[in-house]
This record gives C-alpha cells, structure tokens and sequence, in this order.
C-alpha cells in the first residue's frame, strides 16, 4: 500500500518493544461483539492509473460549464481563475498545515488570512473581518445569533430578497434556539417592506446585496431605522465580484456583512466547499464567531501575526462559545486573497465593470425576445426573466441542446406558483458574444 | 472598620460605612496570568449573591467574577478596563472592580475571612 | 542564534511585508478585456472612490506566496504529531481529482441530468462510509465536524419533538473536544458535564446517576480525547437507551478503528465523520473540512436536506422537506455539502481499498503504542496500564521541579524540526502531551523522534535548562510571539 510505509519487519519490531503479541492485542479494549468480523464490504485498493479511470468517467459523465454556454447563478457564479494561483494553492507548506496554533512556524499561515481579513473589510467597507466561516448559508445564521447577542434580543427578520438557501438554513438554526424569524415572501420585483416591521423586539434584518433577484437596493435608509430602533442591519454579498463596482454595505451603515467568497479563486465545484465571509464593526468583535488573526511582536521585537481573542470560541469557552465552529474554510479563503492580490485595484474594478457589461448587454438582447420579459430594476451580473412558460422544462430543454441558461427559481421555491416561469440568468466575464448567441438562438427555438 | 471577605471562587469583598468593594484575589490573577480583557457591569445593576457580575480573560482562559454579595452597582473600575494589567499588578489595590451597596450585609458572615481563606488555598492542588 | 544580515534574511526565510505594504494600483497580475462602455443599470449605486487594494504583477504575487509558504509547517515537512488532528499524509492524487472539470467545474444548480456523475459521487461515498460503520443512513452535507454534532443533535432533537418530549439536557464528559459542549448549547441545550475515572474513561456510575427523562443525548467521543478505547461503551449505550436519550458519537477518532470496529455494534445513534482526518483530505491552515454524519435507523427520517435517492430518470437531489423528506430537520448548509472533499475521500477509499483501510487503522495503532512504550523511558504516560489507541498521551509528571513548562518542551521541539503534539488538552489531565503519529509515518521516523524528546526530557530534568528552553524555538522565521499584546489591543487587520 502506498501510503503506508511501515514493513512487515517494522512491524514485529514494533511489537515486541511494546510487548504485544499482535496488533489485535492492541484492540483488546473493544468488545469482542463489536469488533468487524471478516472482511471488509469493499473492493480491495487500487493503482493510481486504476482511481484515475475510475474517477475519470465519473467526472465525464457531468456537463462541464467549462465546456458549455453558461449563465447559472443563484449564489455561485463561475469565474476566471488565474493559473498561478491552483500551483501556489498546492505548496505543502499551505495545504497540508493545520490551523495556526504554533505562530513560530505558521507565519505563512497567519500572514495570508491577516491579509485575507483586511482585503475582506476592505471591499464591504468595513472595520474587521474574521478568518472564514464554512459558506455564506452558514454565516447567514451565525449572523443571526451574534445579532441576539449584541441586542439581547430574538426576532430575525428575513428578506424575499435574501437568498432561499440562507434563509432556511438560517431558520434551521432558529428552530433549535430561541430566535424566531420572521421571513418575507420571496420579492422577485424588489418592492418588500422591511421597514414597518422593524420594532423594539428586532434584532436583526437580514438582506443581500445584490439581491437574489438581482436586485441594486441603497440600504442606508434601512440602516438608519434599524439604529433608531436598536436593530442591527445584516447584509449578504453571494457575489463579492459586485464590491468591485457598487457602494459597500459599509458605506450604507450595515453593522455586519456576511457572505460568501466562492467567485474569487476557489470554483464552483458542485457548490462546495464555500467561503464564508463575516465582517462586522469592530465594537461587536467579541461578539463575532470564527477565528481572528492579528499582529504583535516576537521575543526579538519583530513584527508578526497570531490567533487571537480566541476566549470567544469553542476550544476555550466551551459551552459559552459564540458558535461551536473550529475547522473553518482555510485553504479557500488562501484562493480567494490570493485571486483578490492577483486582480488588485484595477484588475478587481475591472473585472466588476466586465461583468456589469456582460449582464448588460444579455439583458438587452432577451428583452428583445418575444414572450420574454426582463424584470424591471438594476442589476450587477444577474437578473430574473419571465418566461412565457414553466422555467424548469425550459431550462431542461435547453440542457439537451447543451445550454446551460439559468435557473428556475421554483427550485427553491416550489411551492410558488407565480415563480413557476421565473428564471435567473448571470453573466460572467467567462460568457462570450457566442455563447450569449447560443443562447437567445436556443430559447427561441425551445420557447417557440 | 472594614470587613474584608473571600468567596471560594476567588473574589475578595471589602465593606465599610455602607459601601463594598469586590475584585479578584491575588492568587486569582496569578492563576489566569497576563489579564487582557475585563467586561465589567453596568452602574446601577443589581447583582444577586453567587450571580455573574463581570468577565475576566487571559490569552487562553476566559472566567466569570461571581459577586460575592447581593445589591446593586454603584461604581465601577474603568481604569482596570482600559488597562486590564492592572488587575495582575494590584488584584487585591488598584486592580478592584466593582462598588456596590449591600441588600443584605448579613450575607457576608457566610464567607471566608482572610486566615480562612489562605487555609481553603493550601487545600488546592497546586 | 544566526548572525544579523543586512536585509534581516537568511539565506532560504526572507522578510515578506504585506501585500498592501507593496505594489501600486495599476499594476494586475491579471489580464482582461477593457470592459465596453455601456449604459449602466445600476440605479445609481456605483462605488464613491477606490478600495484601496494593492496592484501586483504576477512574478511578484508568485513570489509573495511562495515565500509565505516558507513559513509555515505542513506534514509535507516533516513529522507533525499534533494529538486528536490526525496529521497523516495527503496524497496528491485526491488533488487531481477534485480538480477534474467534470468534478471542480460543476455548478451547484445544473439541472439533475447533467451532473449525474457528481449526484453518484456523493451517493457512492455515502454507500462506503454506511458499510464502514454498518450504519443504516447517512447525512453528506454538513461541513466540518463540529457542524456534524449539529447534524447529530438537530435530528435527535428533531425527533424528540416528534414524539413530543421536550428534553432539555445534553451529558458531555469533561474530557470532550470543546466543539461539543458549543455544539449543544447552539442546539438550545443545556450542557452537563460528566466526570472521567482513573483509567480514563467514563464514570459509568456517575453517568448513570444523571441520565433521566430530562436528557435528550449523550455526546461521547470514541475512541476519547485521551487516546482510549471506551471499554464500557456498550453499557453505556444501553443506559442511555434506558433513559429514552439519543446516543451521538463524536467520530472525530474514527480513524482508529476504520476496518476493525462495526460502529453500528456499539449501540449509536449518531456518528459524524471527518473527511480531513481519516480519509486524508488536507487540513489547508484549517479547512475546509467536511462531516458526514451517520445516523441510526430511529433517526433516519430527520436527517437534513439535500440528499440524493434514486429517481425514475437516474439520481436526483431532494431538496426540501416535502415528499421524502417531509420529517427532515431541514437545511443546514448552502447548497449540497462539500463536494470537492468528498472527491477526495473518494480517491482516497478507493486507493485505500477495504484491505488498505484496515492496515491503515492497525499501523496508526501500532504506531502509537510504540511512542508510548519508547517514551515511558523519560516521560510520564497518563495511562500507562493498558494499550493506547491511536494517540499516547503523556502529562507533565516528568517536568516536576525542572522549571520547564510542557509548552516550554514543546517549543523546543520546534528547533528539533518537528511540530509539536497537542499540548493542555485534554484537559483532564495535568500539562498534557497528546500526541497522534498515524500510519503514514515510518519506523525510522518514529525512532529519530523518540530518541529527541528522550534526549530533551533527559536535559530537561538534569536541571538548569529552564532559560534555554524558554528561549526556544530560536531558529524558526519568527521567535515565540507576544499573544498578550495582540490581545489587549487587537489589530486585526492592516491600515493605511
């Protein structure tokens, strides 16, 4: 076996210094009923070459949107990743690390993820971010219980616009805690009224920007009645690729930002792993789950990085923990640093305004399309379409033809039937003028 | 004159004319090492005996501060906030960290004086 | 100590400032198109002004990260003993796997005919970690441990209140990885603690003691955070049965008993596994992760969405809590769970093989109770009356009187060129020493480690060692760092 390097002579060796006479002795604390008897009910180990083809035909047997005309969205959006940064992901030093627990030899480590917080805070325009959470669903719900910390107070307001995954794994949470969430019909034309819901008993408001929808929203004036009631204003990004070209949730006075950061380096792979971004004010920082990384000196004055305030988690405070998290999402929040220092400044705005162009001009050409009906409003890279009937055998048909055009929202809201012929589309900068041809010439043909 | 307390979860409460002062006692402080945040009470809460009044942290421990009495806040110590070392340099001086008044000074009577105390830290194994 | 240099380098370890120290901001490390000029239809909410991000080419982002890289430990490195991680080797071949464009390059919301090559990769994991444990269900998407207790207690809790029993305790032994008691209270639990015994295991009696109609669950790690086989474990199973509590499973030492215990035999309600540790997936500076949970019949029903089951026109996801899944607790993570580590557990089992998984437990076994032989020559082992499982654990009895603190030992390891072992946890036993070599270490490996720590033990307890090993580690990028100050006044990220 290959990973295996002990022989059949270390092994006696070994044996006889401890004194054993097998290493079934070594199990001798297991009960004899519980031990595995016989073989095990799987096929023996195989060659590398072997795994490669098996695995090989599995992957062939999935539409690649590499391969294909590609406008999904919903919360995961495919990006260019530069070449450079899947070799330096694959240094042993990063990838095979544990968590930081030993600043004197994981410097390299520390260093990535204090850059990572700060470019985080930096483009929501916030004052400190943490070192990931596992997605943005999941942050979505550590969000909700920090907001009951900060306030003392339990009532999360959800909105139509905040993403359906977020929104139920958010109230999963609630179910098993004391939160109660209150969530609002799903808003594909962006018209909610979050505001006079708002009361004495709110702890927070959960919106996203972009919308689910697709949806532009100025949350200033949210922000402002949500500090006039003593409500904390949450704001989800799923497309951090936005920051690059709207205003911040910062600048719009959110008090925590949560999201997901899967666009910059770390890929679509079928959904996961995510990134879960948190970045708050950094009055609420005691409050905030997840590990922290920040500077100090070494025993030789020099400037270095550590894990810090770590009394607020698990390994610590046990019980009273702000979440039980520890394994986080590392290794991504490595890709996506490392894809924000690639891009840097010009090369973020850029690919933000490529992005903004792209949807644009898609945008232009369905509206153009009979029986299709771009939903009014603003937009960055996605936006919802009418279709003249049911989203899903559309969507469908268009696979078969090896189009992948977007996705029906009645796969998250199943029970809507006034969602039943909506469609999100998303452009990237990976859509080209022929795959935006393949696609109108597509519909028509599936939607005639 | 003044009474000085101990509680068996380390906080010492001194009283005198009316007014108490609590901290954590020197073997305390030791125990958690460079203090680096202290969250204090608010002025004008009421804390009941053996209630959680305040939160101390070193780098890699995190402990509750029990009021040894019941009654309300009166005064606290933002020095020892804005400097929490202060607490390791004097725990049982400067380094206190509430005031209150009593509700019920009888309670007192219950705990440890400071021979008492001194005899209970021998019996911990350290 | 390496003499000054000019630059503050040595020669392979160079200073690296911060990106945002470096670069301007027309400089990329990236190409693309201009964008067209277009008609915006952003509803006036542009961005005010710049970010503020450094601009780098990119030889010298390469660079950048490259040297960071330089920095840090890996078990690509060298031995890293790190008790309850499970530091074994990565094969690179889970690597190319996972980066596939059949497998890296799916979108999480094709339509169902289009990645059915993905839907039978979770499904066929799935299958294999149920024959490993002989459980009968499974949960694939929870994320990472400490989010498959969650999974665990959501559906126990889930199916309490089916019944209508409002339970509202959850018994966690003192000995636990602090994920559990977290875990439960974010499930609204109270926690209680239960004590261990002398040899290390649960205190059956006084679990016993506590277990009544107000208790929801036991949560118990096995084999436990001391390195022990819990010997008691099926008359505990059967006490918490009695009690009409739910028996959860911390699996997070899983990898000891791969192939040689059938978990479902040991009477448990629920178990989560972790991907990073027994099935080699990288730990990458600390995640991602991924914590499949395998759940016991009478908590089947309540498992979370998604789960893939077979369909008139291939696999599909169900995806909300209708139809099959109507009983289910719900959603607990975005999307379908972590895909791109189960395609590298994926790899890894089928590498491994059942005949491979099976030497892989027994060499992580036998490795472990070499070191505790070899080192109970110098160090003082917790429980030294019986075998270890797959960590020895030493505390720190053979440091008495010497000045020298179990975090000064293992600072002075470093030097040696290894990483340290897991030090003050567990927590029950004085100054602990956990250490986990696994089994892809060799003998010669294990020998030149063993005759270092003796070797440091030996000068530890001669005496008058104490300052050089609070000097150490005196060699490495940076020397030991001041926590205290980065916690009193937190700089959490760099400013202008």
């Amino acid at each position: 076996m290959r990973f295996l390097p002990l022989t059949d002579a270390d092994r006696a060796d070994m044996l006889k210094t401890i004194g054993a006479a097998s290493v079934d002795d070594l199990f001798c604390d297991v009960p004899a009923s519980a031990r595995q008897k016989g073989p095990l009910p799987l096929a023996l180990g195989l060659s590398e070459m072997e795994v490669e083809r098996r695995l090989g035909s599995m992957a062939s047997r999935n539409l690649a949107p590499g391969d294909v005309p590609c406008f999904l969205g919903a919360g995961a959006y495919r990006h260019h990743i530069p070449a450079a940064i899947d070799q330096l992901l694959l240094r042993g030093e990063f990838l095979t690390a544990y968590t930081p627990y030993q600043p004197e030899v994981s410097q390299g480590t520390l260093q990535y993820l204090f850059e990572f917080q700060t470019q985080v805070a930096m483009i929501t325009g916030m004052e400190v971010a943490n070192a990931s959470l596992y997605d943005g669903a999941t942050a979505s719900a550590e969000a909700a219980l920090m907001a009951a910390r900060v306030t003392k107070r339990d009532k999360i307001l959800l909105s139509g616009g905040l993403h359906p995954h977020y929104r139920e794994v958010t109230a999963t949470q609630a179910r098993f805690t004391h939160l109660k969430v209150e969530a609002l019909a799903p808003d594909p034309f962006g018209i909610e009224d979050l505001m006079g819901r708002i009361d004495s008993q709110t702890a927070c408001v959960i919106v996203q920007l972009p919308g689910f929808f697709g949806h532009l929203k100025d949350y200033s004036a949210l922000a402002k009645t949500c500090e006039a009631q003593g409500a904390l204003l949450v704001v989800a990004v799923t497309e951090p690729v936005a920051l690059g070209l709207i205003k911040p949730p910062g600048a719009m006075g959110a008090d925590i930002v949560i999201g997901d950061g899967a666009s910059l380096g770390v890929g679509l792979n079928f959904g996961g792993p995510g990134l879960g971004l948190m970045a708050v004010r950094e009055k609420y920082v005691r409050q905030m789950p997840g590990r922290l990384i920040g500077e100090t000196v070494d025993a030789d004055g020099k400037r270095g990085w550590v894990l810090t305030l770590s009394t607020r988690e698990q390994h610590i405070r046990r019980e009273k923990a702000t979440s039980n998290i520890c394994t986080n999402s590392g290794l991504c929040a490595l890709a996506f640093s490392m894809h924000m220092t690639f891009l840097g400044e010009a090369g973020f705005t850029n690919l933000a305004k490529l992005n903004h162009a792209r949807a644009v001009q898609l945008a232009e050409r369905l509206s153009a399309l009979k029986g299709v009906k771009v939903l009014p409003g603003s937009f960055f890279n996605e936006f919802a379409v009418q279709l003249p009937k049911p989203a899903t055998p559309v969507v469908e048909a268009m696979a078969s033809r090896r189009i992948l055009a977007g996705v029906p929202v009645s796969r998250f809201y199943p029970s809507w039937a006034e969602m039943e012929n909506l469609m999100l589309i998303a452009a990237t900068e990976t859509v080209t003028d022929e795959d935006m041809d393949a696609l109108i010439e597509g519909l028509q043909g599936v939607l005639s | 004159m003044t009474v000085l307390r101990f509680t068996n979860e380390h906080e010492w409460i001194s009283f005198d004319n009316g007014t108490a002062t609590v901290g954590i006692t020197d073997y305390a402080a030791h125990q958690l090492g460079d203090i680096v945040f202290i969250e204090l009470p608010e002025i004008g809460k009421s804390l009941a005996k053996g209630g959680q009044a305040a939160v101390v942290e070193s780098v890699k421990a995190a402990s509750e501060v029990y009021s040894p009495a019941s009654g309300s806040v009166t005064a606290i110590n933002q020095a020892i906030a804005d400097q929490p070392g202060q607490v390791n340099d004097s725990p049982e001086g400067d380094g206190w960290f509430y005031k209150m008044s009593l509700s019920a000074p009888g309670e007192l009577s219950g705990l440890m004086d400071k021979d008492a105390y001194e005899a209970y830290l021998k019996t911990l194994d350290h | 100590m390496s003499p000054n240099t000019f630059t503050g380098n040595r020669a392979l370890v160079i200073e690296e400032p911060l990106i945002f120290e470096q670069g301007e901001p027309q400089r990329s490390g990236v190409d693309l198109p201009q964008a067209p000029e277009i008609a915006d239809r952003l509803g006036g909410l542009e961005r005010q002004g710049a970010i503020g991000l450094p601009g780098l080419a990119e030889p010298e982002c390469v660079r950048h990260y490259t040297r960071l890289s330089q920095k840090n430990f890996g078990i690509d490195t060298g031995f890293y003993p790190l008790g309850s991680c499970t530091m074994k080797h990565n094969p690179r071949l889970n690597e190319k796997a996972a980066r596939l464009p059949g497998f890296a390059g799916v979108h999480p919301l094709q339509p169902a005919s289009t990645v059915q090559g993905a839907l039978e990769a979770i499904s066929l994991l799935g299958r294999w970690l149920m024959d490993l444990t002989g459980m009968p269900a499974i949960a694939m998407s929870p994320a990472a441990g400490a989010h498959g207790e969650l999974c665990g207690l959501m559906a126990i809790r889930a199916a309490h209140e089916d019944r209508g029993d409002a339970r509202q305790i959850v018994l966690v032994p003192e000995s636990a990885h602090g994920t559990n008691p977290a875990t439960a209270t974010l499930c609204g639990y109270q926690v209680v603690s239960i004590p261990a015994n002398e040899k290390g295991r649960v205190d059956l009696a006084a679990l016993k003691a506590k277990l009544d109609n107000k208790v929801a669950a036991l949560m118990l790690t096995n084999p436990n955070t001391c390195g022990l086989f819990e010997s008691e474990i099926l008359e505990i199973a059967a006490a918490v049965k009695a009690a009409g509590a739910y028996f959860y499973c911390d699996g997070a030492n899983f990898n000891a008993i791969v192939g040689r215990v059938k978990v479902a035999d040991l009477g448990i309600d629920a178990m989560h596994i972790n991907l990073h540790k027994t099935f080699s997936t990288p730990h990458g500076g600390g995640g991602p992760g991924a914590g499949p949970v395998v759940l016991s019949e009478r908590l089947k029903a309540y498992a979370p969405v998604p789960f893939v089951r077979a369909g008139e026109n291939g696999l599909e996801l169900v995806e909300h809590c209708l139809g099959d899944g109507e009983k289910s607790f719900g959603r607990m993570k975005g999307f379908h769970g972590q895909f791109g580590v189960m395609i590298r557990s994926l790899a890894y089992i089928l590498s491994m093989g059942g005949n491979g998984l099976w030497q892989a437990s027994s060499d992580a076994v036998l490795n472990a109770n070499y070191l505790l032989a070899r080192l109970s020559a110098e160090l003082t082992p917790s429980f030294p009356e019986g075998p270890c499982m797959h960590e020895a654990l030493f505390d720190d009895r053979f440091l008495k009187d010497t000045g020298v603190t179990t975090l000064d030992f293992a600072k002075a390891m470093i030097d040696e060129g290894f990483h340290p072992m897991t030090m003050y946890f567990p927590l029950v036993v004085h100054g602990a020493l956990l250490m986990e070599p696994t089994e892809t270490e060799s003998k010669q490996t294990l020998d030149q480690y063993v005759e270092t720590l003796l070797s440091l033990a030996r000068k530890a307890k001669a005496g008058g060692a104490a300052d050089d090993f609070k000097a150490a580690p005196r060699m490495t990028p940076r020397r030991r760092l001041d926590e205290t100050r980065a916690a009193r006044s937190p700089v959490l990220r760099w400013k202008p």
